[in-house]
């Protein structure tokens, strides 16, 4: 799984160059968020352009990577969720958990 | 005209398969003659049913040895969609498999997959017999 990451005004901005986030691959996510965490970040923007497909398995990462954010008292919000990845967003309501922004300037904003 | 489809699929127990189910799915439910409304959400939501129900038996039915095949059979027939998924591992307890908590206070990493299924499809079961355990949903398309 490829990744870039960004840091901005102290906020991470973590974008994942993959198009499924699934039970194949979620766990290198998983591995990723944990080195993010342990190099001191707290607050943390994942964008999920390019993801086209999202299964549970790939919710579990991202909420443990929410938990994780909570433990250190930071944060973690997403931004750019294509058409599939919302309706499973909503169809588990993790809509109604996650801070969602359309871009990942609106996510940055939301830190100001 | 006849519509029905019969699909039969037979892979190795390994999640590495998931994107091409998925595909098949997709590919699958385009071909389904059914109204618009669900003609458009339908290949999305089977590419979602058939990676969790294969994640399902590869993870939770302890079928994780790759030498080891699961049999996925997708039928259409008379406006109902049946999805079924055959594996030789040990098995689960469906009904022993609870909703996922939606607090924001008490989240589970895990235990959406079924969630999922139960929430797409109509009806959710999984047996056992002649030594294999079958996940059988179905759908009304009609």
């Amino acid at each position: 799984m490829e990744f870039k990451t960004e840091r901005t005004d102290g906020v991470t901005v973590l974008f994942v160059r993959e198009d499924r986030l699934d039970a194949n691959n979620s766990e290198e996510l998983k591995t990723e968020l944990r080195r993010i965490f342990d190099n001191g970040t707290k607050d943390l923007i994942i964008d999920l352009k390019e993801i086209l497909f999202i299964d549970s398995s790939g919710l579990g990462v991202l909420v443990s990577g929410y938990k994780n954010a909570s433990i250190l008292h930071g944060s973690l919000k997403l931004s750019n969720l294509q058409s599939q990845v919302k309706s499973m967003f909503e169809l588990t309501r993790l809509h109604r958990v996650f801070d969602i922004f359309t871009t990942v300037d609106d996510a940055l904003q939301s830190y100001k | 005209m006849k519509n029905d489809i019969d699909v039969d699929i037979t892979i190795p127990s390994h999640t590495r398969f998931l994107r091409m189910i998925g595909n098949i799915g997709e590919k699958v439910a385009k071909e389904i003659d059914c109204p618009e409304k669900i003609r458009e959400a339908l290949p999305g939501q089977l590419a979602v049913v058939l990676t969790e129900g294969l994640v399902n038996a590869i993870k939770h039915a302890k079928c994780t040895d790759p030498n080891k095949e699961i049999h996925v059979r997708i039928n259409y027939s008379h406006k109902d969609l049946v999805v079924r998924i055959y594996d030789n591992g040990i098995g689960f307890d469906l009904d022993a498999v609870p909703d996922p908590c939606f607090s924001s206070d008490s989240l589970e990493d895990k235990g959406r997959g079924i969630f999922i299924l139960r929430t797409l499809m109509d009806s959710v079961k999984y047996t056992r017999s002649d030594g294999e355990n079958v996940l059988e949903m179905k759908k009304c398309l009609g």
